[in-house]
């Protein structure tokens, strides 16, 4: 039989259902899978394997009396450590959260509770949500399961922010996990462990209890190994929450339907502002081929113009940074988390030594960037200009997706990432070189709109690469379904070195 | 435009973080090499461009002006660093 590890979630949730399997077997296999790896990845922060076992047993009696409590029950899952959990310690991969203790639960991770979903445990990030290489968690890097083919010493990143999730995932630590995405930190981080992440539509999914880092960016969403799975998973994420000012109150469709929609007659957008100077020549032969195997499904490839394309990550690097700087003047070392006390009784000398005590490198960086471009004299050169270009890049994909358009597409599709999974030693230089990993995934958080990465092929050493399809305000339906037609045509079946055996 | 060394101490104090000397000055060539490349948006054309300030196309609904929630003091209080009755610690800071 297969291990309870290597199923896909949907094929648990038969085997669940089917009573060929108890959630507490699936839960223990887990548990040990993560007892074994988790020592090198340090892809969880914590591991609630009490309760996990706990919430199994109650599935297991519940499906033994014909009433499952929904969708998920039953399902291990990780949770990535920006998710407020109720009772259990909620770190953001930050010291400055301390030993923060949630006194409730996220809407999203309540959602999936309801729908009877086991947690594992909190899985790692960078601190705050913001890198893309989990190299900025305060609670270690996270080590990416997959190695180079020639060089398989070398520790690589799994990505980020959401790079504890996806390396679980990958590693089968988690049958899926719950991530977010700011500038692209569900979508970096599975392209580069091999599995799918969507980062849904702005509004889908509730961030009532999701930590902030940039508020008008920051979406969550899952990362899992089919892109089935992360359609299921969705599904019971996603939903209006009057306690989110900016949650859509629409519909929430079958995500896992949609599928298995044909992508006969779809338009499908190349933009050409994505082909980069000097970007990988297989990463440019994998999106050729991920348009032809489209094309073979019956897609129609249109090439557009997305012409602020090139001014996306200067626009994020302002406007994300003075969200943040806002968001976090909360943690003052006052009402939670760490405190460093301060000298001669003084109150700012108090929230200046805690929050150089509390924050990383990153953080402060941004933290400082945000606070000049919302400073008197510099408000308007930087965060209103930045402002108006995020409104011309929206713009650009408005013009695309309008049906009444010249192009009238409806889904984009380019690489998922400028590059495979590199080093835990390399970008770490230079700021600027490290965001631009996020080069094809921020403009989809900047307007707004749902994107999939979906793991395609491999690279000359073995890695993962991912393409990614991008779609209209949610219309995440059509995203799957040609998600997961280029999941069919790739066949993608490599397996990560180190997982769980 | 390029951030003196006064610059990043008064950005440093307005954030509220603590920066000893070579903090700063390694502060100052960060945050300059990231202004120097977002600098870039200035080429823009922008005249009459609406500025994007949410994240969705969604306009912001207005809910009843009624309480919803409270009479928690002690889960509020759970996590303080500090905690002196049903309050929150904090040095003195009015004579």
């Amino acid at each position: 039989m297969t291990r309870p590890t290597d199923l896909t979630l949907r094929g648990a949730l038969d085997a669940l259902a089917a009573r060929d399997l108890s959630a507490e077997e699936l839960t223990r296999a887990h548990l040990d899978a993560i007892e074994a790896l988790n020592p090198r990845l340090n892809a969880y922060v914590a591991v609630t394997g009490e309760r996990a076992l706990e919430r199994a047993r109650a599935s297991d009696a519940r499906r033994a009396r014909g009433e499952a409590l929904g969708p998920l029950d039953g399902a291990p899952l990780g949770i990535k450590d920006l998710f407020c959990t109720e009772g259990v310690r909620t770190t953001a991969g930050s010291r400055i959260l301390g030993s923060f203790v949630p006194p409730y639960e996220s809407t999203v991770t309540a959602n999936l509770l309801r729908d009877g979903a086991v947690f594992l445990g909190k899985t790692n990030m960078d601190e705050f949500a913001m890198g893309s290489s989990n190299t900025t968690s305060a609670l270690g890097p996270v080590e990416n399961p997959w190695n180079r083919r020639n060089d398989p010493d070398a520790r690589l990143v799994p990505g980020g922010s959401s790079g504890g999730s996806a390396a679980a995932v990958a590693a089968r630590l988690a049958l899926g996990a719950t991530a977010t995405d700011t500038g692209g930190s569900i979508r970096q981080p599975a392209a580069f462990c091999g599995i799918a992440g969507i980062k849904p539509t702005y509004g889908r999914c509730s961030r009532w209890g999701v930590v902030a880092f940039a508020s008008s960016l920051d979406q969550a969403g899952p990362v899992a190994r089919t892109v089935e799975d992360c359609a299921i998973l969705l599904r019971s994420m996603s939903g209006f929450d009057p306690k989110d000012s900016t949650s859509a109150d629409v519909p929430v469709p079958d995500f896992a339907a949609a599928c298995g929609r044909s992508v006969k007659g779809l338009r499908i957008g190349v933009p050409k502002e994505y082909r980069l100077d000097g970007m990988p020549a297989e990463i440019e032969a994998l999106w050729r081929q991920g348009l032809d195997w489209l094309r073979d499904a019956g897609a129609e490839t249109v090439e557009i113009s997305l012409p602020h394309t090139k001014y996306a990550l200067p626009t994020y690097y302002i406007v994300a940074p003075a969200e943040a700087s806002s968001n976090l003047a909360r943690y003052d070392g006052v009402r939670y988390g760490l405190r460093v006390e301060e000298r001669n009784g003084d109150l700012k000398d108090l929230y200046e030594r805690t929050r150089a005590a509390g924050f990383g490198a990153e953080v402060k960086r941004r933290v400082m960037i945000g606070t000049y471009v919302l400073s008197a004299g510099y408000y308007d050169a930087y965060y209103l200009k930045a402002q108006k270009v995020r409104a011309l890049i929206k713009r650009d994909f408005d013009e695309v997706f309008a049906p009444n358009g010249a192009a009238k597409v409806d889904a984009i599709v380019t690489p998922a990432t400028p590059s495979a999974a590199f080093g835990m030693d390399e970008k770490q230089d230079d700021p600027v070189t490290m965001y631009l990993n996020d080069v094809f995934t921020v403009t989809a958080n900047l307007a707004g709109l749902p994107g999939i990465s979906v793991p395609a092929g491999l690279d000359a050493q073995g890695l993962p690469l991912g393409l990614q399809v991008i779609g209209r305000a949610f219309d995440e339906e059509t995203v799957f379904a040609v998600g997961a037609a280029l999941e069919r045509a790739a066949a993608f079946d490599a397996l990560p070195a180190v997982m769980a055996k | 435009m390029s951030l003196d060394a006064d610059t990043v101490r008064r950005v440093a104090s307005l954030a509220r973080i603590r920066m000893e000397p070579a903090e700063l000055a390694r502060m100052e060539a960060e945050l300059n090499g990231i202004l120097g490349w977002v600098e870039q948006l200035q080429a823009v054309p922008t005249e009459g461009v609406e500025p994007m300030a949410g994240g969705g196309a969604v306009s912001l609904r207005l809910r009843e002006d009624a309480v919803t929630d409270g009479g928690k003091p002690d889960a509020v209080l759970a996590n303080a660093p500090d905690r002196e009755g049903a309050y929150f610690g904090v040095p003195k800071v009015v004579e």
